[in-house]
């Protein structure tokens, strides 16, 4: 084998399962496992940025274990899978440096109870862990991987999910594990059913076969799929978990499962719809009302929460609906717009999330109904939360509304009954999410401070820097998206472009035609050109 | 080349269909040891699915060791099993882990109502304020009827979602 660039794509997954043993071994050193956990997600974040560069000239694809594609295990990493990893790594090393700062001062406690006190010695391996489940479901080129991807990184959730194992995050903690199980095995009968209808479980080949399938059974399939990845990235009828679940956990795991773990799901609805399955008129239309109706629901739960997490949590849920609005249109233009608007709401929504930690930190409640007047007593926590709410909201020019303009834009344009209502619904979800930030931003940053924030010790309300400097960047991050958005915008419609033309993805693949299979590969595989 | 025959056998298809809908009907329940047995009765099913997915048995799937016109197994079938059986043991013993943990908390391993979510439905119900209004602070008498209203409301009403006066006024 040769080394190039395709030697980086299995870095995303191994850099940081093999610093998760690692940090697991060191478990006693607390500032070394420190060093290698933000070392490995630093290099799996320019590993993947630079996969980010090389795979704008095609797929990078590599043949693990040097067996190629219909018989070995692929990973491909197209423009697609190379923009979320990217995006991914960056949140989860912010994350990351957020958590390790918060670890420090997490030992004082808040009205008598210890908040966040992180158990550090599996903190750092199951995290890592994590991003490696996240990077093998993006890379994936093989649906049986990408169904071991997802295990890897529910695994992981499972246990940072219930940290500590408090009464309330083992009950929230149920029910995110009962239906995660539940996906997952529907998951599983569907790879199971794909192999005995195509009798390869290998996604470009998949892709070749299904035309050749009864089409009923195609639709089955594709039906299947998206039911099992519609409960993970949290579609209308299949969303009531997440606001259920999510809240409870340590501000910074709420805000990595909010930023990426509903990605995963968008991201393999994108696959499915594209390279899989194709156009297929029927399934756009039932997902475009459910869009519609995730949006609807999900903004209605939020305008009646009166819990900041709960509140984005179920916002969180309303605007996975504007992702799918854009996949659903099923155009070129749609699906470029979904990506950009995935890429913006991992962002923006893990960036709340951090400052809701920190005004936990701060106010010493997430209920809004205890917090007030934290514009006044920390002003610098309330520009950090302001500038992402309204990018949230999509006030121009920030990059939710770059985005909501694209998936608007090309619901006008084609023009058909139901995506004037997905239009109109759109629009109504954003006013609708700007009065439920500003009724969150009313109780509590105006308003007279109550007195248990103006009196808290000085120890107590001090942010530590460590975890506002990440916050801060990644507020920033969510501001250079719009000084970005020109190049992104073009990446995310060219990463559509290739998804979309059906044939790239496989030709990647199979440079030498779909017979290739003879179990062995002399080369590994690198795509040509795709224009 | 020897092709496998692959119409599934009648016997396995049956055997998934009563371990699905058993795990099913055990996947439904409250408590999280039944969940647990409901999920590995079906993550069984499917399991079976996926040897159903690869045809009928031969012999060993061992290049020179088949004997001459007999076909062999597909083990790509029995690899994704194996792999997910695995996958099943991990999440099984995390959810009797977590299973125990609610018994030591909580002296059940039930699945509890989220309190959050029925507190703001009977708010709904109720359409009272959520919060100590601060700026109101003088005016107690009303702050006073209106709860005295909304503790009326509860009692008699009693349902989280039932509109009548509070909808209305």
């Amino acid at each position: 084998m040769t080394w190039g660039v395709h030697s980086l794509v299995p870095l995303p997954v191994l850099l940081p399962l093999f610093a998760a043993g690692l940090t697991l071994a060191l478990h006693r050193y607390t500032r070394v496992q420190r060093v290698v956990s933000t070392t490995a997600l630093a290099a799996t974040t320019v590993a993947s940025a630079l996969l980010l560069v090389a795979a704008d000239q095609g797929p990078v694809v590599v043949d693990v274990g040097g067996w190629a594609a219909p018989v070995g295990i692929p990973l491909v990493a197209d423009r697609l899978s190379a923009l979320m990893l990217t995006v991914s790594g960056a949140i989860m090393l912010c994350v990351l440096l957020y958590s390790m700062g918060q670890g420090v001062a997490g030992e004082s406690d808040v009205e008598g109870r210890a908040v966040e006190v992180v158990p550090v010695a599996i903190y750092h391996p199951t995290y890592l862990v994590l991003a490696a489940g996240v990077s093998n479901a993006f890379l994936s080129g093989d649906l049986f991987n990408l169904y071991v991807g997802f295990e890897i990184l529910l695994a992981a959730s499972f246990v940072l999910l219930t940290l500590g194992g408090t009464g309330e995050r083992i009950r929230a903690g149920s029910v995110y594990v009962v239906v995660s199980l539940v996906s997952s095995l529907l998951f599983l009968s569907a790879v199971a059913l794909v192999y005995a209808a195509t009798g390869t479980v290998n996604i470009a080949q998949v892709a070749q076969r299904l035309p050749d399938v009864d089409p009923t059974v195609s639709l089955g399939l594709q039906l299947l799929l998206l039911l099992a990845f519609g409960i993970k990235a949290a579609i209308f009828p299949l969303s009531a978990w997440l606001p259920d679940s999510y809240p409870t956990a340590p501000a910074p795991v709420t805000a990595v499962f909010a930023g990426l773990l509903t990605k995963v799901g968008v991201y393999s609805v994108i696959r499915t719809q594209t390279v899989l399955f194709g156009d297929q008129p029927l399934v756009d239309r039932v997902l475009l009302v459910l869009a519609l109706a995730t949006m609807l629901v999900g903004i209605l739960g939020a305008v009646a929460q009166d819990d900041v997490k709960r509140l984005l949590s179920f916002t969180l849920v309303s605007h996975i609906g504007f992702m799918i609005f854009g996949i659903a249109m099923a155009s070129e233009a749609g699906t470029a717009a979904a990506i950009f608007y995935v890429v913006h709401h991992i962002t923006v929504q893990t960036t709340l999330f951090l400052v809701v930690g920190l005004v936990e930190r701060r106010g010493g409640s997430t209920s809004l109904e205890r917090l007030g007047g934290l514009a006044r007593v920390a002003p610098g926590l309330a520009i950090l939360f302001f500038v992402p709410a309204m990018s949230l909201v999509g006030i121009p020019p920030l990059s939710g509304f770059l985005g909501k303009v694209g998936l608007l834009t090309e619901g006008a344009r084609l023009g058909t009954p139901l995506t004037w209502a997905l239009v109109v619904g759109s629009v109504l979800t954003s006013l609708l999410t700007l009065y439920a930030v500003v009724k969150a931003w009313n109780k509590a940053f105006w308003q007279t401070p109550p007195e248990e924030v103006v009196q808290r010790p000085d120890d107590a309300a001090r942010l530590p820097r460590g975890m506002v400097g990440p916050t801060a960047a990644l507020v920033a991050a969510g501001v250079a998206l719009t000084v970005v958005a020109g190049p992104l915008y073009a990446y995310a419609e060219r990463a559509a472009a290739t998804s979309m033309d059906g044939t790239t993805y496989v030709d990647a693949v199979f440079p030498g035609g779909a017979e290739r299979g003879t179990g062995h590969s002399d080369e590994v595989t690198e795509g040509g050109d795709d224009s | 080349m020897v092709v496998l025959e692959n119409t599934p056998s009648a016997v396995l298809v049956v055997a998934v269909g009563v371990l699905v809908s058993v795990g099913v009907y055990l996947l439904l329940e409250r408590s999280l040891t039944r969940v647990l047995l409901g999920f590995v009765l079906v993550g069984n099913g499917v399991n079976l699915t996926l040897l159903l997915a690869g045809g009928r048995a031969g012999s060993a799937p061992i290049i020179g060791t088949a004997p001459d016109g007999e076909p062999m197994s597909d083990p790509l079938a029995q690899a994704m099993i194996l792999t997910s059986i695995v996958i099943a043991l991990a999440l099984s013993a995390f959810v009797l882990a977590m299973a125990y943990r609610s018994f030591q908390l909580g002296g059940h391993d039930e699945v509890a109502d989220d309190v959050e979510d029925r507190r703001i439905a009977r708010l709904a119900a109720a359409n009272a304020p959520a919060y100590t209004d601060l700026d109101a602070e003088g005016s107690d008498q009303t702050l006073d009827e209106e709860a005295a209203e909304v503790h009326d409301d509860v009692e008699a009403g009693g349902q989280p979602d039932g509109s009548g006066e509070g909808g209305a006024r």
